[in-house]
């Protein structure tokens, strides 16, 4: 440190040194504290080989050669062993009413079961590989991508034809025939369900809203019926009606993939018809 | 009553087999079955086959029996076969056969509509020339103007010709 606050007078072959031992001390801390840490070089085996499978000394001599009373290592404390140090409250206490209480009940948080089966249920076998379906692995067939024109085959808009945007997380496609070449709104349709066909349209530039997930698209039904056995029926949705935020949705990406389809000649007209087999029309024989 | 003979030279269309569809050119006849044949220029290597498996086609070359493969081919080229089954009317039949199977739908769709215009152009003309016969009664104008319809028809049928090739390519 010394050294170091000589620069400028001395001469830099001076200076050097200077640096070089303070640089040197440190180099030599480091390597006492690295070998420290570092492990040290295995030894050869202590106990010689008198034939194959036999050593010389038994285990307890072994236990002393090797110096195992001096070495006796636990392993870290896991992350299961801290959380269970914290232990958690069993009872709390509640404010009770009334006048002549005593204001406050010692009351366990966890209570005794109040049934107990006649038979106890048997322990399962253990599975593996047993994923619930949100963990499923989703597939999608190698010709259906992007801008595919799909033929839909069951549901309201079966035979039409229907550009498909993106595959959701459920599995399910997302699709729209734009709206306005063919009444097929945004909407999920299933891959197994579908025939994907080699025209494709160039959708790389639409760009789709992130809040369209499996969520958005999900039925929903009112379930709470208020004890009236009179008019249960009639209070769930009958009729389904399209909310100003599907309108507005539907716009935007509608827009952008209209735009693209009016690039290819006949490709509107192509949507809006559907298909259908006619005689002498085999699927097996069709290229789609 | 037949025109077509198995002879030395004549370019035989493989109908079946792992050469189907292919030009060979008869270089002798083995046995009652059997044929030896040569493809030079349609990558047939020198072999015995069956004459079933060969259908006849118009064209015979020139060349000793047992040639080898080079006059075979020297004669191949200089009748110019592959240009001249190119343009036969069986050799496009098949191209158009071809063609058909692999539409896709929007191919599909495409002649459908092609067809249907066609058709409709068709129609009008054929209802304008009976509106103008019956108009005028019997007169032997009919028979000219019955001729009419084959040349407005030529006409859309090369449109649409056109149009299946732009789409099936």
């Amino acid at each position: 440190m010394a050294g170091e606050k000589k620069p400028s007078e001395k001469a830099p072959g001076k200076k050097k040194t200077s640096e070089k031992k303070p640089a040197e001390q440190k180099a030599g801390q480091k390597e006492g504290g690295e070998k420290k840490k570092r492990v040290r070089k295995h030894h050869a085996s202590r106990n010689p080989v008198l034939a194959r499978g036999i050593g010389r000394y038994s285990r307890s001599a072994m236990y002393a050669r090797k110096a195992l009373y001096k070495r006796k290592y636990t392993a870290p404390e896991t992350k299961i062993e801290k959380k269970k140090k914290e232990k958690p409250r069993a009872t709390i206490t509640k404010p009770v009413g009334g006048d002549k209480n005593g204001g406050s009940r010692v009351v366990k948080i966890r209570k005794m079961p109040r049934y107990y089966p006649t038979e106890d249920v048997p322990r399962k076998l253990l599975s593996h590989g047993k994923k619930p379906f949100s963990q499923h692995k989703r597939r999608l067939r190698a010709s259906i991508t992007p801008g595919t024109v799909l033929i839909l085959l069951t549901g309201r808009h079966r035979g039409k034809r229907v550009v498909f945007l993106k595959q959701l997380d459920t599995g399910l496609l997302l699709v729209t025939g734009p709206l306005a070449i063919n009444r097929v709104p945004l909407r999920r349709a299933h891959q197994k369900f579908v025939i994907a066909t080699s025209t494709k349209v160039d959708i790389s530039g639409v760009k789709i809203p992130k809040h369209l997930t499996d969520a958005y698209f999900k039925k929903k039904r009112l379930r709470k019926p208020k004890h009236q056995e009179g008019e249960i029926f009639d209070t769930e949705k009958e009729k389904y009606e399209i909310t100003e935020q599907r309108k507005t949705d539907q716009k935007a990406v509608d827009s952008q993939v209209l735009a693209q389809i009016k690039k290819v000649p006949q490709l509107r007209g192509y949507l809006r018809s559907t298909f259908c087999l006619s005689n002498g029309v085999y699927p097996h024989k069709l290229v789609f | 009553v037949f025109k077509r003979f198995v002879e030395i030279g004549r370019v035989a269309f493989i109908s079946f087999g792992p050469h189907a569809g292919k030009l060979v050119a008869i270089v002798d006849v083995i046995d009652q079955n059997r044929a030896l044949v040569d493809g030079p220029c349609s990558g047939v290597r020198r072999q015995a086959m069956p004459f079933k498996c060969m259908q006849l086609t118009d064209f015979v070359l020139k060349f000793p029996h047992s040639a080898r493969q080079k006059c075979v081919r020297l004669a191949w080229e200089k009748e110019n076969i592959n240009e001249k089954w190119a343009a036969t009317r069986w050799a496009k039949k098949i191209e158009a056969r071809e063609k058909k199977a692999k539409m896709t739908d929007f191919d599909r769709y495409k002649v459908m509509k092609a067809k249907k215009m066609r058709n409709r152009i068709i129609k009008h003309e054929m209802k304008k020339l009976q509106k103008m016969a019956s108009k005028k009664g019997k007169k032997p104008e009919k028979l000219e103007k019955s001729e009419k319809p084959a040349k407005p028809a030529k006409a859309k049928k090369s449109e649409k010709v056109q149009k299946a090739q732009k789409v099936q390519k």
